[in-house]
């Protein structure tokens, strides 16, 4: 068996005093792909930021483990250092800093030794060329006037060249047309392929998925997983929805 | 970077420590007049060489400064002993030559972070004599002579050929009768810079006051005058991010800038007073037809701040861009913002300040827009934002605007905001600590004058605005 990426134990967290996960449990082997199916409102996406530390959200009982270190209630930044990367659903605008500085100040604070502006430079535009980015983007202000396509992009040009050991990916390929599917597939590919870490997508449609080889899926209903089977499920959801899953 | 280097407070000094406190040695103590007289006065002419009309002037200056009341509408400086300003303008040579240990140590430690080297540390300081930027000086120096430029201190330009030119503009923007601290400075000023950029000529390097920060008095009560001619351009440099410390803490300095047909000056600015200073600063621009001002400034230092450079737009189609960032933390009350006068058909001018309040600091914004009636076809665009980074630090903003046509276009808008907690995120989740994500959003912020700043300014900028961002976590 793979080594253990990430081993979530009951885990339950609240906002705002009210519960939304009631004790979840999920291990993601290294290398793998996960995904987390479910309908509106069942907190997925409250399941990704609660795993990235998201202040928002409470930790009211169980652990996560991340590479075999406790990572339960420490801050985002430590979790990031430690190889955990969410591309967001709803990336937001920073003014001030463009996206290539940006990208390479996250590099080094990740690696903790400095590049050389020219190899960065070099790694960074090839890097833009699979996600069929324009290279002008790099010198643009991070996600400032982006369009939807383009943020996801850049969440995906992040993920490349932060090489996490668990990427996180929250609704990436809601909004986007069919081309821009393809070239976020091909970016999470390109990301399988040379960094080789685990993958959690988080989603309620299956687009994204069908280039994918998906090892698990984990169906969430109302802050609890409810199912749990292999990649075929994904089909199955695809077919026949989340009905029979809820009504469990 | 290590875990020592992170402890960085740019903390308040303690003003106490740095009051000239005559009473502890009374051998020590200079027998001098409350207030100021007119023979020290003419004590500091003779000191500095002055021609008889510049005699005069000081004279004429004191006498206004005497009649004038400090102004009341602003924020607080009782702080300031104007019963003995004498103490500000003739602090003991001892302390004057004050040596390395006498810095305070938060100065120390900023020069440090900010890796300016131990020589140029020691003469920002004030203690040091010549160091190394002195050749770099020269060197600029010569470079703009050969274009035609002059670049000097204003005592030499008073005897050289230039004498008449000073004559006819110095004050004359500015005049004594403006406030009491322009008569102040009329009465006491001593170094600063002189330019003055030919017609036609093109300056493709900035003029940075930084290397002048040695010459006598500089850094109170300097005087900077630029005159640039018709169809000419210049940028000038004033200060740099290492906090100045002035045993005296008061800063009554006047710039006047002349700005011919066609020209265009940029004037910029980084101001970091140590946090005891009173900065009672007057910068006032003239713009002639088609000519243009740009201001950049970021106001990060002193313990209280009066600071509006003023632009009278004299001339048809002459323009004003003002951009600012004002940084106010703990112990700081900044009054900063801008003045502009169209007095001249088509002219335009276009307002962006940022300010940011911290750690209990008020930082307010002040501007007055007047547009007289013969500035027909003229527009004015301000935009203001505020940030506020906790719930005990202040931000206030206070827009004048008096039009007298109706043939204008004028727009104004302010803002004020937080910190977005998503923001927050989104940057920690790409590892950066809290304290980054922070400055880095700050820094964001700031950038209407960061771009706009050359770029080893603009890495000062931001590595300040780093450093008053520690320590504003939790």
């Amino acid at each position: 068996m793979a080594d253990i990426c990430l081993q979530v134990e009951s885990l339950k967290a609240e906002v705002e005093d009210k519960e939304i996960l009631h004790g979840i449990d999920l291990t993601v082997g290294a290398g793998e792909t996960h995904v987390i199916m479910g309908p509106n409102g069942a907190g997925k996406s409250t399941l990704g930021s609660t795993l990235m530390g998201d202040p928002r959200y409470h930790i009211t009982g169980g652990k996560i483990t991340f590479n075999g270190e406790d990572i339960t209630g420490l801050t985002t930044d430590k979790i990031a250092k430690a190889g955990m990367f969410m591309s967001f659903q709803n990336p937001v605008e920073v003014p001030g800093i463009t996206l290539s500085n940006f990208i390479k100040t996250a590099v080094e604070n990740r690696t903790g030794q400095r590049l050389r502006a020219w190899d960065f430079k070099k790694t960074l535009e090839k890097t833009m060329s699979v996600l069929n980015m324009d290279p002008s983007y790099a010198e643009r202000d991070l996600n400032v006037g982006f369009s939807g396509g383009e943020k996801k992009k850049a969440e995906i040009l992040q993920l490349l060249m932060l090489k996490p050991s668990l990427a996180i990916l929250d609704e990436t390929d809601s909004g986007l047309d069919v081309d821009a599917v393809k070239t976020v597939s091909d970016g999470i590919d390109e990301y399988k392929k040379s960094v080789g870490g685990a993958l959690l997508i988080i989603t309620h449609s299956t687009r994204i998925l069908e280039s994918l080889h998906v090892d698990r899926t984990h169906v969430l209903v109302d802050g609890r997983i409810v199912a749990d089977g292999d990649g075929s499920m994904v089909d199955d959801i695809n077919e026949n929805g989340f009905e029979k899953y809820i009504q469990k | 970077m290590a875990e020592n280097e992170e402890k960085t407070v740019v903390a308040d000094i303690d003003r106490s420590m740095y009051d000239f406190r005559y009473e502890e040695k009374p051998e020590d103590i200079f027998k001098v007049d409350e207030g100021l007289t007119p023979e020290i006065v003419d004590e500091i002419s003779k000191e500095k060489g002055d021609p008889e009309w510049m005699r005069e002037f000081r004279q004429k200056s004191l006498e206004i400064y005497n009649q004038l009341e400090v102004p009341e509408w602003g924020p607080d400086i009782s702080g300031l002993n104007m019963d003995n300003i004498v103490t500000y303008i003739r602090p003991k040579k001892k302390n004057m030559a004050s040596d390395w240990q006498e810095v305070p140590e938060d100065i120390k430690n900023t020069f440090e972070k900010l890796g300016i080297p131990q020589a140029e540390r020691e003469s920002l300081a004030g203690v040091g004599a010549q160091y190394d930027s002195e050749l770099v000086y020269h060197n600029v120096k010569d470079e703009a002579a050969s274009l035609g430029v002059v670049y000097t201190d204003i005592e030499s330009a008073l005897h050289g050929p230039y004498a008449d030119m000073i004559r006819d503009h110095f004050m004359h923007l500015v005049p004594p009768t403006d406030h009491k601290f322009a008569a102040l400075h009329g009465a006491v000023w001593s170094g600063g810079s002189f330019v003055y950029v030919p017609k036609g000529v093109h300056l493709d390097f900035p003029l940075q006051s930084y290397f002048r920060l040695n010459a006598p008095g500089a850094g109170q009560f300097e005087h900077t005058l630029i005159i640039v001619d018709e169809g000419a351009y210049c940028h000038f440099i004033e200060g740099c991010s290492a906090p100045k410390y002035n045993v005296a803490n008061l800063h009554a300095g006047c710039v006047e800038l002349f700005v011919a047909k066609g020209a265009t000056l940029r004037y910029s600015t980084i101001e970091n007073w140590s946090k005891n200073m009173y900065n009672l600063n007057t910068k006032r621009a003239i713009v002639e037809e088609g000519g243009k001002i740009e201001w950049v400034s970021g106001s990060f230092g002193s313990h209280v701040s009066y600071l509006y450079p003023m632009s009278i737009l004299n001339g048809e189609g002459a323009k004003c861009e003002f951009t600012s960032v004002t940084f106010a933390g703990k112990g700081q009350n900044l009054d900063t913002g801008t003045k502009v006068v169209h007095n001249a058909p088509n002219t335009s001018s276009y307002i962006n300040t940022r300010s940011i309040s911290k750690s209990g600091g008020i930082s307010t914004y002040r501007s007055a827009v007047t547009v007289m009636p013969n500035a027909k076809g003229s527009k004015s665009a301000v935009s203001c934002q505020s940030l506020m980074l906790d719930d005990i630090s202040r931000s206030d903003t206070i827009p004048a605007m008096d039009i007298r046509t109706a043939d204008c276009d004028i727009g104004h808008e302010a803002r004020i905001g937080r910190i977005n907690d998503d923001v927050v995120f989104y940057l920690m989740s790409r590892g950066l600590s809290e304290e980054d994500a922070r400055a880095l959003i700050v820094s964001g912020f700031a950038d209407n004058v960061g771009k706009e700043l050359p770029l080893e300014y603009a890495v000062e900028m931001n590595n300040l605005i780093r450093l008053e961002m520690k320590g504003a976590i939790g």
